[in-house]
């Protein structure tokens, strides 16, 4: 049960391959910069757009084939899509927009299935209601109960939280998650939101100018970019050249400036290699602390504090800059100012090196 | 007041209108939707009775259907009668000068709904055709209506065209306008000012309907 897509439009070609299980729940994110053609792999999968060559298929179902010049339309592939501003039809009640793709159930059945899915997610209340009279949240969950009313074979996100305000959009990437584990269809999700692709993803794929970058579980997208564009589209904080100065028993060591560094090797390491490092591995202490397990300690002043919610996002210069994210306990703990003298942690495991050239 | 010229304008105007209704909806929506790089040309077409003076139109209209054309001898074949100077003749007419009036409306109706909306419902699994009906058409009705009655009012109206296809026949060519200049011409200056008073009663009141229509909570 496989499915892969290869697209080319207008504007450049758009490449790439897509393989997930049918028939079970996943969430595949499609992820990368706005323009570099997410939303159109969406459209190819929905029948909305055409490719130019390669194939589509779900399980045994043939929606595309570029050399057998099959073409599926989308009222023909059983598909689930959520339109970004989620699309409600504006002249329908809520119960009549969760009941428009049931057209040809038996009156009966509609009813039934349509009560099913006011109560599954909460809209009981609401059913009579016109769209523009339910707030954002519930827009979503209405469109997401009109998609998912028929049973589609896949469901397509497009940008699903990014109508929602700041504060809502906090509590419904978790909701989301939940709400589409009960049913057993796979998830093809676009986003350019790092937080959204972490919490609700099971694979990532990393889309930059039409191209398939890097895909593959999201702690390893996030953790261990494959080069230096995926490191900064997923938004690695440091990224630096480094010099390789030794290999050894699966450590290298390298230096950026003046600092030595000690890192995993990856495969193919030669001369030089990127450093990257999330913010979040990089651990704070104050002064000249004992000798600990990480490997790497620096001496790093403090050059700037920027409060982000719950965390603080502190600037370090270390020889070269580094940037850590700690909580707001550990650091009012710590006593950080703008100037002052900490030592910054980083184990092994933390820095990532890509091989350059 | 020319009672027969009253009625066969109504005749007229609610013919051209339903006429339009049925042929200008397909065109408008191909034109609000279609990617077709000459679009423009059908567009310009379309709009073209807009700065044509009627004249024109109608001589046209007159040579094309005249008994010598292709058009007028495969009429007079299937009919026995002749398209100039006849009722059909002057609605075709009507029809063509009137169809920027319904379909440029239409357009611009069907452009303002969201696409999206057309798309999510063919997700849904819905037809083409019925997505039109139950999406577009709701939609965008303001818009038609609003196309139907510039439609009817622009026909009740009209002068040039139907002079030039249909001449002045009482009860089959002359309308209300033709009747005006007729009893102009004959210095009945009173009956020509009975039927112009009317015109612009009528007229007035018809371009009042669709914002009566919307105050009574008419989805409208």
């Amino acid at each position: 049960m496989s499915r892969s897509s290869r697209s080319v439009s207008r504007k450049g070609p758009i490449q790439g391959n897509l393989r997930q299980e049918a028939g079970k729940f996943s969430i595949t994110v499609l992820f990368g910069p706005s323009g570099c053609g997410k939303t159109t792999i969406l459209r190819c999968l929905a029948g909305l757009e055409r490719l130019e060559s390669g194939a589509i298929r779900l399980g045994e179902a043939t929606w595309f084939d570029g050399d057998q010049r099959v073409f599926r339309s989308p009222q023909q592939r059983d598909i689930g899509y959520l339109f970004q501003e989620y699309a409600l039809f504006p002249h329908l009640t809520v119960v009549q927009n969760v009941a428009y793709g049931l057209g040809s159930s038996a009156a009966l059945e509609r009813r039934r299935r349509v009560g099913e899915m006011l109560d599954l997610f909460g809209l009981s209340e609401l059913g009579e209601r016109y769209p523009h009279q339910v707030s954002g949240g519930q827009q979503q969950r209405i469109a997401l109960a009109r998609v998912l009313a028929r049973r589609p074979r896949l469901l397509l996100l497009d940008e699903p939280l990014s109508a929602l305000d700041a504060s809502l959009r906090e509590e419904l990437r978790g909701e989301l998650r939940r709400l589409l584990g009960e049913f057993d269809i796979p998830v093809v999700m676009v986003t350019h939101e790092r937080v959204e692709a972490i919490a609700l993803a099971d694979q990532v794929i990393v889309l930059d100018g039409g191209a398939t970058c890097q895909s593959g579980t999201v702690h390893d997208v996030f953790t261990r970019p494959a080069d230096l564009s995926v490191a900064q589209i997923v938004g690695v904080e440091t990224v630096e050249l480094a010099r390789v100065l030794e290999v050894r028993e699966g450590l290298a060591t390298v230096t950026v400036g003046p600092v030595e560094l000690v890192a995993l090797a990856p495969a193919g390491l030669s001369r030089e290699a990127y450093v990257c490092i999330r913010a979040e591995e990089v651990v704070l202490q104050r002064g000249q602390a004992g000798p600990s397990s990480p490997r790497n300690r620096l001496d790093a002043r403090v050059s700037s504090i920027v409060p982000e919610g719950p965390l603080v996002r502190v600037g370090l210069d270390c020889g070269f800059s580094l940037t850590a994210l700690v909580t707001r306990p550990a650091s009012e703990e710590l006593g950080l100012r703008v100037g002052e003298t900490v030592t910054a942690l980083l184990k092994a495991p933390a820095i990532h090196l890509i091989p350059r050239g | 007041m020319d009672s027969t010229a009253i009625w066969l304008t109504l005749r007229l105007a609610v013919a051209t209108t339903t006429i339009l209704f049925v042929v200008g909806l397909p065109l408008a929506y191909w034109l609000s939707t279609a990617r077709w790089r000459g679009k423009f040309l059908i567009e310009a077409l379309v709009a073209l009775p807009l700065v044509l003076p009627p004249t024109v139109l109608g001589f046209y209209i007159l040579v094309a259907t005249g008994p010598n054309s292709p058009l007028g001898r495969s009429y007079e074949f299937v009919t026995g009668k002749m398209l100039p100077f006849s009722f059909p003749g002057i609605l075709l007419g009507s029809v063509l000068f009137n169809l920027p009036f319904a379909v440029r409306p239409f357009n611009s109706a069907f452009t303002g709904v969201d696409r999206r909306l057309v798309e999510a419902s063919w997700c849904l699994g819905v037809s083409r055709l019925a997505t039109f009906w139950r999406i577009m058409f709701p939609l965008s009705w303001p818009g038609i209506l609003a196309g139907l009655v510039l439609t009817f009012a622009h026909t009740v109206g009209e002068f040039g065209v139907v002079l030039m296809v249909g001449g002045n026949i009482p009860g089959v060519t002359r309308t209300l306008s033709i009747s005006i200049y007729d009893d102009v011409q004959a210095l009945d200056y009173a009956s020509a000012g009975q039927t112009a008073l009317f015109l612009v009663v009528f007229s007035f009141a018809v371009l009042c309907v669709p914002c009566l229509l919307r105050r009574k909570g008419w989805p409208v």
